[in-house]
């Protein structure tokens, strides 16, 4: 026999909070969260006009002019005008598709000797199972070392944009510039929820990440895309637990010298093929039996190199734009 | 096969894996990495030019170990090495011409990254002359956008930075244009490699089957490339961006970036297209009228211009304009005088960016104009040097500026439909011209007797003053000695084709 609860037992129970809840007479977040609700985004005159003074005299510090009439006038008939033009384009580019040869027909151009003997003889000849792989960095070799310094460039130019000078950091500097340095310290930190998730997730991004590169020559993936998920890793382990967990190993001069090993050991492996083929040297690069993890010849370090140089842009670019140490 | 075979590749691997050096080395030692480099490839450059004149053919060169439609090739003809050469003599002396005042303007920690962007910037100038595929192209015309882009904004003024922006936007859509028409060619002819895709042009314009998507590509490609090179309506992004940035940065990208574009153009004209479809085309007469506009607008707003760099700027819209009439005019006779315009100006509006910062220097570091009364008394050498450049600009003989003019004349003989706008708007232009560089000569002339700035003895600036005198040796040389250039000119088109 169960005993009768008395009415002050019953409310503390989680079935009389439940069946509450269930019928909505009681809201359990009533109480527990700040409930202050938004208030709608209103300018005053005063702060529009304030706003506009501050632009003009942004124009007038850069250009030593303010706009006229005429330019303004000019900027309207410009915005409209622009439209135009780029109606038209699309019209254009649109007609033009319309003329190309239909898309999966086999008489297109594009099926032709050269994909031809990349689908047939490109397993041979590179030792790659993954054709893509083969194509990217064997066949067409040199285009993707462009590519992988077009990366380099932005890099570059993405540091002389955005990294702090040294000597700013000093005390004569104005709290003004001093926040704008170290904005950082206004970010959220210790979020347990980030952390608790980034705790597991991390791990695995990184290691599949890193299956996606070795495996590049095998299946599909390579140095780019394994190189973007582990970047990807590294970003929200950074957003989880802050600048102080990941600069104890990935800081400006790491990110230095691993680009700078990545980008010497693709340059000079590469160097080393172009000018063996081109001479009709024997290369001494074994491919290995393909399918094999160790196959391929050059293919599993160059992705090695280019997932390196991917996954530390990434991360430096995400760095710099976030006002790390970099 | 002989050894020079592999210069061209050597001389673009070089300035690649320099510029990864060069990001871990101090300012100081990249500096000289960076005169080094551009030693070695001017060498490898005038040894590969040496070569094919005297052989007399030129020769492919594969980037791997796969034969021409599947991998990659690059090639060298007289034309290319004769390009390559000149581009690494203009490029050090623009770095030379600008060193002292890259120290000042830039901050020392950001010394090293601009040397990386210059060695980027030459190994894809390298690249796009000797290239003989269309996607290494377009990669290498990547590289070369955001490196310039770098080169704008290394010195970070506020409106150095809005013109980084407009050029990246301006020129990204330039870069999108060409993918766009490298892509839909792609799909028409089945290729990549220029040799290839030709035949197959050939071909489609005998059966008529993909015509109208092709003249279509070849216009989104000639657009691209337009825009990139500042063609007169998409002119915006220059005065800015060579007006503000450091100075070495102004003279490379006027004289080697957006030469780099047209001479990828006029590959793309004969290797790829081949020059009788591109003339059959109606683009040619697009290109044509543009260039004229460009010639008569860019000097108009060069002598409104009150701000003495950014009147430089508009000049060398004005001269663009010129390379693209040529091509326009759609004769071999044009396209040489074309692109002994390229050489031309690239020498003279380089020697004009460099010695301009001289006299400015000694005017307060002022760039209005007025305030550059009695500069050339001031600094001595920066004024002859300026004097010189705006002679060999305006077209006066002796110099390369009056050669490309009379070439351009010449070219339009023939041309019954042509001729008589060309030598207007020449006639124009040239007007024009003087009148914007005479009066800045005889403004820096004039001498003012109670001037307030100090003066430059030459013993103070060593290196710059022999990078103006040797400057000065290149136009007079260029100017003097046509000949020879024209007809190297002449060979190494008839070797494209």
């Amino acid at each position: 026999m169960s005993r009768k609860k008395t009415e002050r037992e019953y409310k503390r129970s989680f079935a009389y909070h439940f069946f509450r809840w269930l019928n909505g007479n009681e809201d359990p977040l009533m109480g527990q969260v700040e409930m202050k609700p938004q208030k709608p985004y209103q300018e005053t005159p005063e702060e529009i006009r304030r706003k506009i003074r501050e632009r003009n005299a942004l124009f007038l510090r850069f250009y030593g002019v303010v706009k006229s009439r005429e330019v303004r006038n000019f900027e309207r008939v410009y915005k409209i005008a622009s439209v135009i033009f780029c109606s038209i384009l699309i019209a254009l580019l649109l007609l033009t598709v319309s003329y190309l040869p239909p898309v999966g027909s086999v008489e297109r151009p594009i099926n032709n000797e050269v994909a031809q003997r990349y689908i047939e003889k490109g397993l041979e000849e590179t030792g790659a199972v993954n054709i893509v792989s083969g194509m990217i960095l064997d066949y067409r070799a040199f285009d993707t070392l462009g590519e992988s310094h077009v990366l380099f460039t932005a890099t570059v130019t993405v540091l002389i944009l955005l990294r702090l000078d040294k000597k700013k950091d000093s005390k004569n500097s104005s709290p003004m510039e001093r926040t704008e340095i170290d904005d950082q310290v206004y970010e959220p930190q210790n979020d347990a929820i980030l952390q608790g998730a980034a705790f597991i997730l991390v791990p695995i991004i990184i290691i599949f990440g890193i299956y996606v590169i070795l495996n590049g020559h095998l299946g599909p993936g390579g140095g780019f895309s394994g190189g973007a998920i582990i970047g990807a890793g590294l970003i929200l382990y950074l957003n989880a637990f802050g600048f102080q967990k990941t600069e104890r190993f990935f800081t400006e001069k790491t990110y230095k010298w691993i680009s700078f090993s990545a980008l010497s050991f693709y340059c000079v492996a590469k160097s080393y093929s172009f000018y063996t083929g081109a001479n009709h040297l024997e290369s001494i690069i074994p491919k290995g039996a393909p399918g094999a993890i160790l196959s391929s010849g050059l293919i599993l370090p160059l992705n090695i190199a280019v997932g390196l140089v991917v996954a530390s842009t990434m991360y430096a670019f995400f760095v710099m734009f976030r006002k790390g140490g970099f | 096969m002989d050894m020079i075979h592999n210069f061209p590749f050597f001389s673009i691997l070089i300035a690649l894996f320099s510029s990864t050096i060069c990001s871990v080395l101090p300012g100081k030692i990249a500096k000289w990495v960076n005169t080094a480099v551009i030693i070695i490839a001017g060498v490898m450059s005038g040894t590969v030019l040496w070569y094919v004149s005297a052989t007399g053919k030129c020769f492919v060169y594969l980037m791997g170990h796969f034969p021409a439609p599947w991998g990659n090739e690059i090639r060298a003809g007289i034309l290319e090495g004769a390009m390559a050469l000149f581009f690494c003599i203009i490029m050090l002396l623009c770095m030379w011409g600008g060193r002292k005042k890259l120290l000042e303007e830039v901050e020392e920690s950001k010394h090293n990254l601009y040397y990386v962007l210059v060695n980027l910037l030459l190994s894809s100038l390298l690249a796009l002359i000797y290239t003989n595929d269309l996607f290494t192209a377009y990669v290498f015309v990547e590289i070369n956008t955001i490196a310039a882009c770098g080169l704008i904004m290394i010195r970070q003024i506020g409106r150095t930075l809005e013109a980084a922006m407009r050029y990246m936007i301006m020129s990204l859509v330039g870069s999108g244009l060409l993918l766009f028409g490298i892509c839909m060619l792609y799909d028409l002819t089945g290729h990549l490699l220029m040799s290839n895709i030709q035949e197959q042009v050939t071909q489609i314009m005998t059966d008529g089957t993909y015509a109208i998507p092709l003249v279509i590509t070849i216009g989104l490609m000639v657009t691209g490339l337009a825009i990139k090179s500042a063609l007169f309506p998409f002119h915006a992004w220059l005065p800015d961006a060579y007006g503000y940035s450091t100075i070495s940065s102004a003279a490379i990208l006027s004289s080697l970036v957006s030469k780099g574009y047209i001479f990828l153009l006029i590959k793309i004209i004969y290797r790829v297209i081949g020059f009788q479809v591109f003339r059959n085309s109606h683009i040619i007469n697009v290109l044509f009228v543009f260039g004229l506009l460009a010639m008569v607008f860019g000097s108009l707003s060069a002598i409104k211009e009150n701000d003495i760099r950014r009147m430089i700027a508009f000049s060398s819209v004005a001269q663009i304009g010129y390379i693209y009439m040529g091509i326009g005019l759609g004769t071999k006779v044009g396209m040489i005088a074309s692109v002994y315009h390229i050489l031309g100006h690239a020498a003279g509006k380089a020697l004009l960016f460099i010695s301009v910062i001289g006299l400015s220097d000694v005017s307060g570091f002022s760039r209005r104009f007025v305030d550059q009364t009695g500069a050339g008394y001031r600094n001595k050498i920066a004024g002859i040097g300026f004097t010189i450049g705006s002679l060999s600009m305006v077209g006066v003989p002796m110099f390369a500026g009056f050669i490309s003019k009379l070439l351009f004349a010449q070219a339009t003989v023939n041309n019954t439909l042509k001729m008589l706008p060309t030598l207007i708007a020449l006639a124009i232009s040239t007007i024009l011209n003087a009148i914007y560089f005479m009066k800045t000569v005889i403004r820096t002339y004039e001498p003012k007797p109670d001037c307030q700035y100090e003066g430059i003895k030459i013993r103070q600036e060593k290196l710059y003053a022999l990078t103006i005198v040797l400057f000065v040796i290149v136009n007079i040389a260029l100017g003097m000695s046509s000949q020879p250039v024209v007809d190297a000119i002449s060979v190494g088109l008839d070797m494209f084709g």
